[in-house]
């Protein structure tokens, strides 16, 4: 049977449920009207042009893609809009970051080295194998504790004399640690002050205040999708003193470190759900954090045999509940769970294309079996109060029927 | 989280997933076995009650305890049902490929689920036959399936064995 008929009765037989929640921001998100809205125009009424050529539609584009700029740099601290280029995601913009640095001939040495962290996101330590491996460089990944948070004190043996290049993300996108980062970068820049650090923020973007100048980071990652933007749009601020070697090859537009011409109408987008997130910042965070914290003890107040990944509330971004239910697998309660409307992930090895739990998980320490079955939930400033009770009245229904098949007894 | 991959499951798993059939353990079975592991990320126990019927013994009943993912219950689901009623000969050919196909055709990343458990299936046969006289049908060496069960289990043995080397030498 071809794959799309077979999905297609799979999705006949799974029914619509009578309530959804989706709680699956991390891997990707449904985009709110008014972000619709704001994407829509550039697609036929104005600014579809080429951002770089000489007549009104171009023009017009041009300008969304400033405005877009302006906001970006005034939410992250920057000081020029030339530090922001746009990709079209934030997998691009770690693989700029990363490749176009170490591509810069410049930049390296013979024996010189990446430093990353043991749970940053696959599009930052991929791409720093491979540029390791590229130009013959060493690469290194500090371990973190059981909370996921790199210990400065440790991190201080891994930059030296041969440090090229740090890649240390601010939030943790897994179990939200919030990484101490500004004491980070303090460390290396003080054991060598020729090190560039690199942090991806795509998880603290709207969460954390940021500010660059503040961090001293010199580049950062920022994707549109984990703020309820558009999915294909991401966005890497490089201080001007940092030169890249743009790793993809083309025509340039308005961005010189990325080529193609940019994606306007998702930048649009983008720009709006930054709008929305930036108003009333401190008002919404505490609002999710209230929902997360209504979440997170409900789960563990409720259903025996879990434990909590990542920090327990202090150093926790306000979005984050990641629980592993102990004596069932994480891909099944998945199914499950979005059989009754509730839509979650699972950093099993039944998900992984590898057969290999989450590295995050294993990171902090987690046993094989207790990864299996850790379910990620991602709230934001649209989930209501009645979805986390329409959670907790599910969730619990949902591990009993799995346990009770359960091969895995409880001692 | 990972490096994720479609599952394009069939409507029959899920089918299945909902309402499996033969669950729960068995207190009057005549042989129990398992096959896979916690830390591999998937477990299936079986349990048979094999009767004689003249020279064939035949699985009078059997049911299954599964810990895995949605195509693993659905996999020992079907097979509980395949081979209820059936002699222990007949149990024995049943193929990977064929609870594979039961279930509408599994994404090959999901092959491993009927392989455990026609895995568990054939290592309750063997234990059946255990101290007693063995059938013709019965191979000596290990066929594909228990094979690939023992080469996952070994694998995170080998993995936990080397972390508490590693462990221990910090001690
Ligand atoms: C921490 C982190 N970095 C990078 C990315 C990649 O962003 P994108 O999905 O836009 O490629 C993600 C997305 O999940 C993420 O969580």
């Amino acid at each position: 049977m071809r794959v799309s008929s077979k999905v297609k009765e799979l999705l006949k037989e799974h029914g619509w449920p009578a309530r959804e929640v989706y709680f699956d921001l991390e891997n990707s998100n449904w985009v709110p009207r008014e972000v619709v809205e704001a994407i829509l125009p550039f697609f036929n009424e104005r600014g579809y042009g080429h951002p770089s050529v000489t007549h009104k539609p171009g023009w017009e584009a041009l300008e969304e893609v400033y405005l877009t700029k302006e906001l970006v740099a005034k939410t992250i601290g920057a000081a020029d809009l030339d530090e922001i280029s746009f990709t079209h995601s934030g997998t691009e913009a770690n693989n700029l970051a990363i490749l176009g640095f170490i591509a810069k001939k410049d930049n390296r040495r013979r024996g010189g080295k990446i430093v990353v962290s043991a749970v940053e996101h696959l599009s930052v330590i991929f791409p720093a194998e491979y540029a390791s491996q590229l130009f013959g460089l060493k690469m290194q990944r500090v371990p973190v504790d059981e909370y996921g948070f790199v210990d400065p004190e440790l991190f201080k043996y891994y930059v030296d004399r041969d440090t090229l290049l740090v890649s240390i993300q601010l939030v943790n996108h897994e179990v939200g640690s919030i990484q101490k980062l500004k004491e980070l970068v303090d460390v290396a820049k003080s054991a060598n002050p020729n090190v560039v650090f690199h942090t991806d923020a795509a998880d603290a973007y709207s969460w954390i205040p940021i500010d660059v100048e503040r961090l001293h980071v010199d580049m950062m990652t920022i994707s549109s999708h984990k703020i309820h933007g558009p999915r294909g749009v991401g966005a890497l601020y490089v201080r001007n003193e940092v030169l890249l070697e743009p790793p993809l090859k083309g025509q340039l537009s308005v961005e010189k470190l990325w080529p193609g011409v940019e994606n306007v109408p998702l930048i649009a987008g983008f720009r709006k759900a930054i709008e929305i997130s930036f108003k009333g910042f401190e008002h919404r965070v505490s609002y999710v954090k209230a929902l997360r914290d209504k979440l997170m003890n409900g789960i563990v107040s409720g259903i025996p045999e879990v434990l909590v990944n990542g920090p327990l509330n202090k150093g926790r971004v306000a979005n984050n509940v990641n629980v592993s239910f102990l004596r069932i697998e994480g891909e099944a309660l998945t199914v499950e769970l979005s059989l009754h409307g509730i839509y979650v992930s699972s950093g099993s090895a039944c998900s992984s294309r590898i057969l290999e739990p989450s590295h995050v998980l294993l990171a902090i320490g987690r046993k094989r079996e207790e990864a299996h079955g850790s379910i990620l939930f991602k709230l934001s400033q649209y989930h209501r109060e009645s979805d986390v009770d329409y959670a907790l009245e599910t969730i619990p229904k949902a591990v009993e029927r799995l346990r009770a098949i359960s091969s895995w007894k409880s001692c | 989280m990972s490096t994720r991959i479609p599952l394009p499951y069939g409507p029959k798993v899920l089918e299945i997933f909902r309402n499996p059939k033969n669950i729960g353990r068995m207190d009057d079975a005549t042989v129990i076995e398992s096959a896979g592991s916690p830390a591999c990320g998937d477990m299936i126990r079986l349990y048979i009650k094999v009767r004689s019927e003249g020279d064939r013994d035949v699985v009078e009943k059997s049911s299954f305890e599964s810990y895995g993912c949605a195509a693993n219950i659905a996999a020992a689901s079907i097979l509980t049902e395949l081979v209820n009623g059936r002699s222990l000969e007949e149990a024995w050919r049943i193929s990977w490929k064929q609870i594979s196909d039961e279930l509408g055709g599994l994404p090959p990343i999901k092959y491993h689920c009927s392989i455990l458990a026609v895995g568990a299936l054939k290592r309750a046969i063997r234990a059946y036959y255990l101290n007693k006289d063995k059938p013709h049908w019965l191979p000596q060496d290990l066929t594909l399936e228990e094979k690939q069960v023992l080469e996952e289990e070994e694998m995170i043995e080998r993995y936990y064995g080397s972390m508490k080397a590693i462990v221990d030498e910090l001690k």
